[in-house]
């Protein structure tokens, strides 16, 4: 049983939601990975340590940028060639554009956003959340065809790098039809913190932190153990930040290893968005806000006397 | 302009889910459903730009069961011009879904452009956009939160996390998926809703649209609702050592920072 691993990698590098992938449960399935764009040979070598058998290197200029496009298009010849059991993405806005892209023009089966993956005696046994975490199911595949897989970040860890293995590299040449979607521009966004869909840790406040300003107290706080800032959609409507940091149903959904909730009640969109992350931390006055019932650790109080605190604790800590 | 919009209806996000005694799906008794809100962002763009382009008309379509007849009715109390249902199981994945999609708008077109939401927030599967592009052979862009119209061509505002956007230029027509940020919708007014009761919807059967079983490639089952969690572990003490222990707890149990 064949399966390939669409690798996603910058300047070099392999992303980390790509290294996750080789953590899934692949059994004995017969792992490649295929990478697409300029400069890919640094890759061939940490995916092969990493459990790749096979290395497809698809050199080209016209895919050194991403457009879905120009990429489905390129996997979309190389994937028949291969003919694997099933390809796997990371759920990445990347991985997002893609995989149905390639599920239409192979005619595959299609499951996005998956959080438990698993091949083993040539089943494959896929589960995600529906309703935003509120529920998860089983994918069942009706039929054999191709299934295009995308797996949320963090669902595993990455498997340490193993030396003694390689894999063997093997060139592909596709050839692009002149594209109608072109990359004119990417705007970079000023916000030096992680983004909340790929970040171990998040630090989230609610309306109740009462301006923009006083968020500087959650940013603080984030920054001091290296966090991403996310928001309720109270918040968010109020003005105190902007869309990208929502966490809920309407706005992101996340899993990250820890997830800080401050002065957050935990409206039941919100719980959607956020109730996969490992470990769920609450900072609330109000003993009963329901964010404490999926919570793994609370404290009660007022998060702009606690919270400092803690931003305070966690730099003493690192400065010791 | 001959403008589509592909939307679906969904549990509210207030909803608590009950699962069905099989385990192979919801219990849909007493949801209260909407419009998912993406795709109310694709119809008011949709409307925004018949406003600019006189003689244009919006077409809604929605995939799905009898009941999905109200949301087509609200999109029509919104402003679109018409609404077509195509009638498909509620249980349908997102590839036949866009199969029928793609074949409705087959019909009905050429479509100028076509509009759907970044995601559903239901299966949050965020592929019918794609799926139905390369149905149409269509470019497609997704998760747009801005767009500038020129004749023929548009250039969109891309999110692709973190605050990043990519600026994607493609001819017309496109399907475009929306993003928040790409305008706010209107509300239907009282008036509206009462008369879009009047107006007619069309069905398209699976037979019409020639979608078949062979169609649907997934499907959902086994469901469960996340595990209760264990009690919480309420830290106390004084502020300080409160924050202390909880820097503590993720520094040497969770071993996170």
């Amino acid at each position: 049983m064949k399966i390939l691993i669409i690798a996603e990698h910058k300047n070099g590098q392999l992303s980390e939601t790509t290294r996750e992938l080789f953590g899934l449960l692949l059994g004995q399935a017969e792992v490649h990975a295929v990478a697409a764009g300029e400069n890919l040979e640094p890759l061939a070598g940490p995916l092969g340590q990493l459990g790749a058998a096979k290395v497809h290197l698809i050199g080209s200029p016209a895919l050194a940028s991403y457009t879905g496009e120009s990429l489905g298009q390129a996997l979309g010849q190389f994937i028949p060639q291969l003919a694997p059991v099933a390809v796997l993405a990371a759920h990445t806005p990347q991985g997002k554009d893609l995989a149905p892209r390639l599920a239409a023009a192979l005619d595959a089966a299609l499951a996005t956003d998956c959080i438990q993956v698993s091949f083993n005696d040539g089943q494959v046994t896929v589960r995600r959340p529906v309703y935003a975490g509120k529920a998860t199911a089983e994918v069942e595949f009706t039929d054999d065809s191709l299934k295009v897989i995308t797996v949320r970040p963090r669902t595993v860890k990455a498997p340490e790098l193993d030396a003694a293995r390689s894999a063997e590299v093997i060139p592909v040449a596709v050839e692009l039809p002149e594209q109608k979607t072109v990359l004119k521009e990417i705007i970079a966004s000023d916000n030096a913190r992680p983004d909340v869909t790929e970040a171990a840790i998040i630090v989230t406040g609610g309306r109740s932190l009462g301006s923009a300003e006083n968020f500087s107290v959650i940013e603080n706080f984030a920054d001091s153990i290296g966090a991403a800032v996310g928001s309720s959609r109270a918040a968010v409507d109020a003005g105190y930040r902007p869309y990208r940091d929502q966490v809920g149903q309407t706005g992101k959904v996340v899993s990250p290893q820890v997830y800080i909730a401050c002065g957050v009640s935990g409206a039941i969109q919100h719980l959607a968005g956020m109730r996969t992350s490992k470990y769920i931390v609450a900072i609330n006055t109000d003993p009963e806000a329901p964010i404490f019932q999926v919570a793994d650790y609370g404290i009660v109080g007022d998060l702009f006397e606690v919270v400092p605190l803690l931003a305070e604790a966690a730099k003493n800590r690192n400065g010791s | 302009m001959n403008i589509f919009v592909c939307i679906k209806q969904v549990p509210d996000t207030t909803t608590r889910i009950k699962l069905r005694e099989d385990g192979n799906g919801i219990d849909e008794a007493d949801i209260q459903w909407i419009i998912s809100p993406h795709d109310e962002l694709a119809i008011e763009e949709a409307l925004r730009l018949r406003e600019q382009q006189t003689g244009s008309i919006v077409t809604v379509l929605s995939a799905g069961p009898e009941r999905v007849t109200d949301s087509l009715r609200m999109a029509l109390a919104m402003g679109a011009d018409s609404a077509v249902r195509l009638d498909l199981p509620s249980d349908a994945d997102s590839g036949m879904n866009a199969r029928a999609l793609a074949a409705a708008i087959g019909k009905l077109g050429p479509a100028d452009i076509v509009f759907t939401g970044k995601e559903a927030i239901d299966d949050g599967a965020a592929a019918v956009g794609p799926l139905l592009a390369v149905f149409l052979d269509l470019p497609s862009v997704t998760v747009v939160n801005g767009i500038d119209y020129r004749d023929g061509a548009i250039t969109c505002r891309r999110d692709v996390g973190g605050g990043n956007i990519e600026v994607i230029e493609t001819p017309l027509p496109a399907v475009v998926a929306a993003q928040v940020g790409l305008n706010e919708p209107r509300y239907a007014t009282a008036l509206n809703i009462i008369k879009a009761k009047k107006k007619p919807i069309d069905t398209l059967s699976a037979d019409e649209l020639g979608v078949t079983g062979a169609d649907r490639k997934t499907r959902l089952k086994n469901f469960e609702l996340p595990p209760p969690k264990q009690s919480c572990r309420i830290i106390e003490g004084a502020p300080a050592d409160q924050a202390r222990e909880l820097i503590r707890v993720l520094a040497e149990d969770i071993q996170v920072i």
